[in-house]
């Protein structure tokens, strides 16, 4: 407690010691950077140690393909004209992965506020955005495997790659960027609601019309017309469609543009505003 | 290299305002000169909607101390915390922590506090060495000391053994103790302990409560809030009692008790209903009406232990003997009581009756 251990405490965080300051500073951008990857390696160190999570995000993306491959494609088979159905889908059930999964980053960011893990981020000297970017980075990590693993089951139902391995390739970088825009829809239900269990309750109605209402699984021309006006231009099915073409082969840059442009115009409007509700969240 | 610019990028806060900067020992580069308070509140305000949480409140705190938040549950103390840790906005006033407004400077503040919190606040997925770290990184401790560090922290917080394994198997008071460990782990110069002991066996208490001595006595400034008046009587040297929001002491330990200037006569009356009857019988013979906890009367005399005689011949007459009687220096736990008319809240089970327990003489 005396006058000099005092002063030379209270000159900044970390004591100066023989191997120098504990504390330093990198150039502001590098730190953000670097905070959003710290964060986002403690969400994949999570995903392993309850893997779990890991295998039911696969379990539902399965039970759907051959429940769809199965059920419904001898009904949709005939609408599609000569395409095979299975090829037709697996794009289809690739997106609706992403989104089915970006639910997750509802259900990981509410579970750090209820267990208080948000306030201690927020009272650390971090960037106000890398619990959300590790968050929504750790969520693109987990798509890359759920999509790996659906493409090994699409293959050993029938499901080919027409277009050359290259355009496959780009479809589902396409896929996982939809899922990483789709990750901050739900990062900022996930802040707004606060809570794991309404935060999956909230998440559903949302995702629901956006997957079936789509051209997930089936060609949107059967659906009545006011239907369909939604269902054509609504980013599931721009992105199912840009994937679609790029697995099937075809003309695709229109309907990649289309589908960036939602993931861009998503990032745009809802990266701020989960920010935005990060600083403000109690 | 990249961290070798980090002097010039510093803040000189008193470079323009020609205060010389001659001498490290007496002026800090960012609190200002030593004597200068390393907390100071005023008029702080919040409220909640139609709640009012914090009502004006006004505190400094000396740097180098361990500064005392009294409170019941629900007084405040927390979300005075808040305010200060950045968490929350305040509705009105000021809080300044080193010479940094909460409000205009929060990621200065941010780069010199520790938050241990209500509840431990880790990872449950992650081990203890792994949570260390990523508090490390997220402090921007350089990355050759994370290592380090975290391994020096899981030491002192006797946590060595348990390091590998993830926090989800470790007991309360690991978990209370890891979380501690991780508000320390950037070596803030001002920490804050929110209820660092609530739910802690005795000996975790004894244990932490040592170590915030240590960290007092290397310079850090400690403000931690209890509602075990023990707490604050063991470790502060300054407290201030919030009740609803509102200042209502601000005193050392020693003063707050010499404020009532009285001496505690405890009766054990062995059943609840003869403790009533007691009090009944005792009223109106002291300034303080006596005070009934279970079979226990507590009578605060303002002539030591004079009293004692006539209120054991008073009891005698009516059949009343008391089953033990003790003498002893009002504890914090009683200047609360008087103060807010309404015991302290915290629960007497697990220790927080506060002050030292009674020793019933027989």
């Amino acid at each position: 407690m005396t006058g000099t251990a005092t002063s030379r405490r209270h000159t900044e965080a970390g004591t100066a010691g023989p191997e120098g300051p504990l504390t330093g500073t990198a150039p502001r951008l590098v730190r953000t950077a670097q905070d959003g990857m710290a964060v986002a390696w403690r969400n994949l160190i999570g995903l392993r140690r309850v893997p779990r999570l890991l295998v039911f995000s696969t379990i539902q993306p399965l039970v759907f393909v051959l429940m769809f491959r199965y059920v419904f494609g001898g009904v949709v088979a005939p609408a599609l004209h000569g395409v095979s159905y299975v090829d037709f889908l697996i794009p289809g059930i690739f997106v609706q992965t992403a989104v089915f999964g970006a639910m997750n980053t509802a259900i990981g960011l509410a579970t750090d506020m209820q267990t208080g893990l948000m306030e201690r981020f927020r009272s650390l000297p971090m960037a106000r955005s890398a619990v959300l970017v590790g968050r929504t980075t750790a969520d693109l990590v987990r798509n890359v495997f759920v999509v790996a693993m659906m493409t090994g089951v699409g293959f050993a139902i029938g499901f080919r790659i027409h277009a050359g391995v290259l355009s496959f390739l780009g479809g589902v970088l396409l896929v996982l960027a939809f899922g990483f825009a789709m990750s901050w829809i739900f990062a900022v239900v996930g802040m707004a609601v606060g809570d794991p269990e309404t935060a999956q309750a909230a998440a559903f109605p949302v995702l629901a019309p956006l997957v079936f209402a789509s051209a997930a699984f089936v060609p949107v021309n059967t659906m009545p017309g006011w239907l369909q006006a939604f269902a054509v231009h609504q980013p599931v099915s721009r992105t199912a469609d840009a994937v679609r073409v790029l697995v099937l082969g075809g003309p695709a840059a229109a309907d990649v543009w289309q589908a960036l442009a939602w993931d861009a115009g998503i990032v745009a409007v809802f990266a701020p505003l989960g920010v935005w509700l990060y600083r403000r969240a109690v | 290299m990249k961290y070798s610019n980090n002097v010039q990028n510093r803040p000189l806060r008193f470079s323009g305002a020609g205060v010389t900067m001659d001498s490290g020992e007496c002026r800090t580069e960012r609190g200002g000169s030593v004597g200068d308070p390393a907390i100071v509140v005023s008029g702080l305000s919040k409220q909640f909607g139609s709640v009012t949480a914090l009502e004006s409140v006004d505190f400094d705190v000396e740097p180098g101390t361990v500064f005392g938040l009294l409170g019941p549950n629900g007084a405040g103390k927390s979300t005075a915390i808040r305010i200060l840790t950045t968490i929350l906005p305040p509705s009105g006033g000021r809080a300044e922590v080193l010479g940094h407004d909460v409000v205009r400077e929060p990621a200065t503040v941010r780069g010199l506090i520790g938050l241990a919190g209500q509840y431990a606040a880790v990872d449950r997925n992650l081990t203890g060495r792994e949570n260390l770290r990523l508090i490390g990184r997220l402090t921007h401790v350089r990355r050759s000391r994370v290592r380090s560090r975290a391994a020096e922290l899981l030491e002192r917080f006797d946590l060595t053994e348990s390091a590998d394994r993830p926090a989800r198997t470790y007991s309360g008071g690991m978990r209370r103790r890891l979380d501690v460990a991780a508000a320390l782990v950037p070596d803030p110069p001002v920490l804050f302990l929110d209820e660092p002991t609530t739910g802690l066996d005795p000996q975790s208490r004894k244990a932490l409560w040592h170590l915030i001595r240590r960290l007092v006595a290397d310079g850090t400034t400690v403000l931690l809030t209890t509602q075990y008046l023990e707490e604050a009587d063991q470790l502060a040297s300054r407290v201030v009692v919030i009740d609803r929001g509102q200042v209502i002491a601000d005193d050392t330990p020693a003063q707050l008790k010499s404020h009532l200037g009285n001496t505690v006569i405890e009766l054990d009356m062995v059943r609840d209903d003869r403790a009533a009857r007691a009090a009944e019988l005792l009223r109106g013979g002291f300034e303080e009406a006596p005070r009934v906890e279970g079979p226990r009367v507590s009578l605060l005399s303002s002539d030591g232990s004079r009293p004692l005689l006539d209120v054991l011949r008073a009891l005698e007459t009516h059949g009343l003997v008391p089953g033990a009687v003790a003498v002893r220096e009002p504890s914090l736990d009683d200047v609360f009581l008087q103060l807010t008319g309404h015991s302290g809240g915290a629960d007497p089970a697990v220790g927080g009756s506060g002050g030292p327990p009674a020793e019933p003489t027989p």
